[in-house]
């Protein structure tokens, strides 16, 4: 015990020598204004003869329409499944022979497009993606094959111990939100879908009003601002409006699910923090220290390190359009895991309570401020990141200001934030499993 | 579709990608035989170091399955200056993130930090290469850890458990028939005395690698490893890595598993596959692209175009193959059938596309278009120095050199259309196969009632 003390001592007397962290990496981002009045956000990086573009369309499955959920799910899937004189084989095996890759997806708040192609085909590579967008064929046997594999999904979802709690967490708190339910639709509401529908569901989401473009690598402004135009002047102005924000309904307590499984699987939350709240940033770190951080975290060191009840904690911000939370997962066994609850209980109060000490503050922003230039290390990373911030509304000299907005936050604004946004009682726990003495609550 | 099947995560990816032949890579040994590779990217100010280590599951001590990877999460306890926890407190506190990961042939450890940081780095994972310091609280957290790691990762999970049955059955006397996180019962059993003989006698200078990739310049990196780790003593008499080799495979096996929590039933197929060795690379190059043109794409493969388009008895079909192993591996297939589509009718639908296959031959375009795509992944491959560093970490431990990784694009490329169904009909021999069969509780009845 006494040498522990000893090396700890030395430990943080080493940390403390340590030089001040690099400068931010030059990722100059520039503002790229097509003639058909589309802007982007770009870094030219020349180096490598290929281009990363990401594309967001705001609004994403939220846009459902009534009693269609899943619709934008399936219609996403269906991108890349034949368009114009394409079907899905032949749109395959064209972008095969380009070797570009185009990847769609959905969430709840946004659609995404992440491209990559060639310097030396670059054109084709656009007129392609360009076919998919606006002229998806949507032809019956490709919605039919889709169709079967998200069947699978759901079926597959609803025997798994991770979906099944998220489901539920999210059922319990978002009463009739479509956050409340799964994008991917019930077996029963995509069973009823049509080809009309898809269309429907492609023009509410892939419209001119919502899109937002970042592109990285080997391209000037004068070929993006062509690419843009190519690409996007065909797509319809305007698309469904947005969703109503959610209201949270959850209060604190215990949802019991019962499942076959030597361990249970457990979600847990409350409400949450907005991006745009001034205290965003406190709330961030203090995040960080509680159960974000991985080994460096409160959570980790308490529930995993000291106590070995489980292989992984940590819990997130989850600050989305129409509702924000927090949250956190963790996974015990049967045996163990009404105890893991009493200890994120107990470090929940904690938190709230006293906040953080001035070491752990100080090693957060470090890790904080030090992690941030190491993002910006590949052409996907970066355009993935200077899309995310435009749609989060962030200005677009963000980057070099961010790390002082982490460097700003003292010890009494976790303090502040920790004790207005942590409420140990309104905590509700979705165990899934066949945990020892915890029961569902009323 | 985008999302795959969780079936997917059974085996991992096929494609190799192949390095690109202009990289910035410097090679040397320090005098206590530790190699050193180090591979320049300057277009970040990032350093990644890794040590890998000649050791993984496969070369466990009879009995004590696991304990390759136990140790792993042992490093990060405390050396006699570093306490508990204290390794990823201070990558983390320097803006870096850390971790490990253990295979049958590798264990590796890395950091990603400020390429300013690398000194740091160095000094602390030189320290717990020789001077690990463990105590018996130590081992008995740590033991529950991974208790609960197998609870999460594989006993949760029906399609990990029927995975784990089907290895044992793959191998009859190779040790890549026991899981890496270990059995059960024996990971129970797993001691202070187990690790530390794991430890003393694998993690030393003459059984590692240490690759830094970023940017870093070769001299500095020379400078630092051979202040850091130069003073490591090697282990003396290290014997060749021998395991248990396979006797002829001459019986088919097969295998049911059936799980209430199964929602999704499926038949898998694996043969013993032979894999890249030094300089003699082309059968693995030949299977690599089998894989790919058989289950590459969930559109244009072959078993895609058969079995999901024109039959339309599978939602889904794969195939898998990744020759970068010390001993023979396996070449995995998979078919989840159509709702209603009974797993012998899928099984036979496989195995008549796989002949169909080698009747007809390779479609010579869709090899073009195969081949374009790994002329192109040379030049994606340049994105990301991390990944590099990762596939040398590997071939390195697995028998091969800079050189065979370094002509691996090239042998892909050779690689004829002939080639490929040569080595299509040499794997395919139902003798070295595994058939499984994962079913819900209720099929399981109905498939015995037709039988």
């Amino acid at each position: 015990m006494m040498m522990r003390m000893i090396r700890s001592a030395l430990a943080a007397a080493t940390l403390l020598a340590l030089p001040a962290l690099p400068a931010l990496a030059a990722v100059e981002i520039q503002e790229v204004k097509s003639e058909g009045g589309f802007t982007a956000w770009l870094v030219e990086e020349h180096t490598i003869p290929f281009v990363a573009l990401e594309l967001r369309f705001k609004g994403g499955a939220n846009l459902d329409p009534e009693g269609k959920r899943g619709a934008i799910n399936l219609m996403t899937g269906l991108l890349e499944e034949g368009a114009g004189d394409l079907d899905a084989r032949g749109f395959a095996e064209a972008r095969e022979a380009l070797a570009a890759s185009y990847d769609f997806d959905v969430y709840d708040d946004t659609l995404t497009i992440s491209a990559q192609f060639l310097t030396e085909n670059r054109a084709e590579a656009v007129a392609l993606l360009r076919k998919a967008l606006v002229e998806t064929r949507f032809d019956q046997d490709a919605i039919d094959r889709v169709r079967a594999q998200v069947v699978s999904i759901i079926q597959s979802d609803e025997k798994d111990p991770n979906a099944i709690a998220a489901r539920t967490f999210d059922a319990l708190a978002f009463g009739d939100h479509p956050y409340a339910t799964p994008r991917d639709g019930t077996l029963e509401s995509i069973a009823a879908l049509t080809r009309e529908d898809m269309f429907e569901a492609r023009d509410r989401v892939i419209a001119k009003d919502r899109v937002y473009v970042g592109a990285v690598g080997d391209i000037t402004p004068e070929q993006l601002s062509e690419l843009m135009d190519a690409l996007l002047s065909d797509l319809p102005e305007t698309g469904a409006p947005p969703v109503p924000d959610a209201e949270y309904a959850l209060e604190g307590g215990v949802t019991v699910v019962p499942f076959p499984s030597p361990q249970s699987v457990v979600i847990f939350g409350h409400e949450g923090i907005k991006r745009d709240d001034e205290d965003f940033f406190a709330a961030y770190v203090m995040n960080q220290i509680l159960g974000a951080g991985g080994f460096s975290s409160r959570l980790m060191e308490e529930v995993r390190e000291k106590r070995g009840l489980t292989y992984g904690i940590s819990t997130f911000l989850v600050p989305m359009d129409h509702a924000e939370t927090v949250q956190g997962q963790v996974a015990s066994s049967n045996e163990t895991v009404a105890e893991a609850i009493e200890v994120i209980r107990a470090e929940w109060r904690r938190m709230a309570e006293e906040g953080v000490t001035e070491e752990e503050l100080r090693d957060a922003k470090t890790y904080l401020t030090g992690a941030y230039p190491l993002r910006f290390d590949g052409n996907g990373t970066i355009a993935n990141i200077i899309v995310g911030m435009q749609t989060q509304g962030l200005p677009i000299d963000y980057i070099a200001t961010r790390n002082d907005k982490v460097e700003a936050v003292t010890r009494e604004d976790v303090a502040r934030v920790a004790k207005r946004l942590l409420d140990a009682d309104a905590l509700h726990f979705v165990v899934v499993g066949q945990p020892e003495g915890l029961e569902t609550t009323n | 579709m985008r999302r795959i099947l969780s079936v997917c995560v059974l085996v991992l990816g096929t494609l190799a990608t192949p390095l690109l032949a202009d990289e910035n890579v410097t090679t040397f040994t320090l005098d206590n035989g530790m190699d050193v590779l180090v591979l320049e990217d300057h277009r970040a100010p990032v350093a990644v170091q890794m040590v890998w280590y000649r050791a993984g599951a496969a070369d466990e001590p009879p009995g004590h399955s696991g304990i390759a990877h136990f140790l792993e999460h042992l490093l990060f306890k405390g050396t006699d200056t570093l306490a508990p926890g204290e390794f990823s407190k201070t990558v983390a506190a320097n803006g870096g993130t850390d971790n490990a990961f253990t295979s049958w042939d590798y264990t590796a450890y890395y950091q990603r930090v400020a390429a300013d940081r690398l000194e740091l780095m160095m000094r602390m994972e030189s320290d717990r290469m020789r001077n690990l310091r463990l105590s018996e609280e130590d081992i008995v957290t740590e033991r529950q850890v991974i208790l609960e790691e197998r609870n999460q990762r594989t006993d949760s999970d029906p399609g990990a458990l029927f995975g784990e049955q089907r290895r044992a059955a793959q191998y009859m006397n190779h040790p890549y028939g026991i899981p890496v996180i270990g059995w059960r019962h024996e990971m129970e059993q797993l001691s202070m005395e187990d690790a530390m003989a794991f430890y003393e006698r694998f993690y030393a200078p003459n059984n590692a690698i240490l690759i830094v990739a970023g940017d870093v310049e070769p001299e500095e990196v020379r400078t630092l490893a051979e202040t850091y780790y130069g003073p490591l003593a090697p282990t003396e008499g290290l014997a060749p890595r021998v395991r248990p080799q396979e006797p002829p495979q001459l019986s088919e096996r097969r295998l049911t598993y059936s799980d209430p929590r199964v929602s999704q039933p499926y038949v898998t197929r694996s043969y013993l596959a032979p894999v890249r060795r030094a300089g003699a690379q082309e059968e693995a190059a030949a299977l690599t692209l089998l894989a790919n043109l058989l289950g590459g794409s969930s559109t244009t493969s072959v078993l895609a175009r058969k079995l999901q388009f024109e039959e339309q008895t599978a939602i889904y079909t794969g195939a898998f193959y990744d020759g970068t192993s010390l001993d023979p591996m396996s070449f995995g297939l998979v078919i989840v059938p159509q709702e209603g589509v009974p797993l012998a009718e899928a099984e036979a639908a496989l195995d008549r596309a796989l002949a169909e296959f080698i009747e007809e031959g390779v479609d010579p375009e869709q090899f073009a278009r195969l081949k374009a795509q790994i002329r192109a992944s040379e030049i994606y491959a340049r994105d990301d120095v991390q990944a590099a560093a990762r596939r040398y970490g590997m071939a390195l431990t697995t028998g091969l050199t800079v050189d065979d990784v370094q002509a691996w694009p090239e042998v892909l490329m050779a690689v004829t259309e002939q080639d490929v169904i040569d080595a299509a009909k040499a794997v395919f021999d139902k003798r070295r196969a595994v058939t499984g069969w994962l079913m819900r509780e209720e099929t399981a009845q109905a498939e015995e009632v037709t039988q």
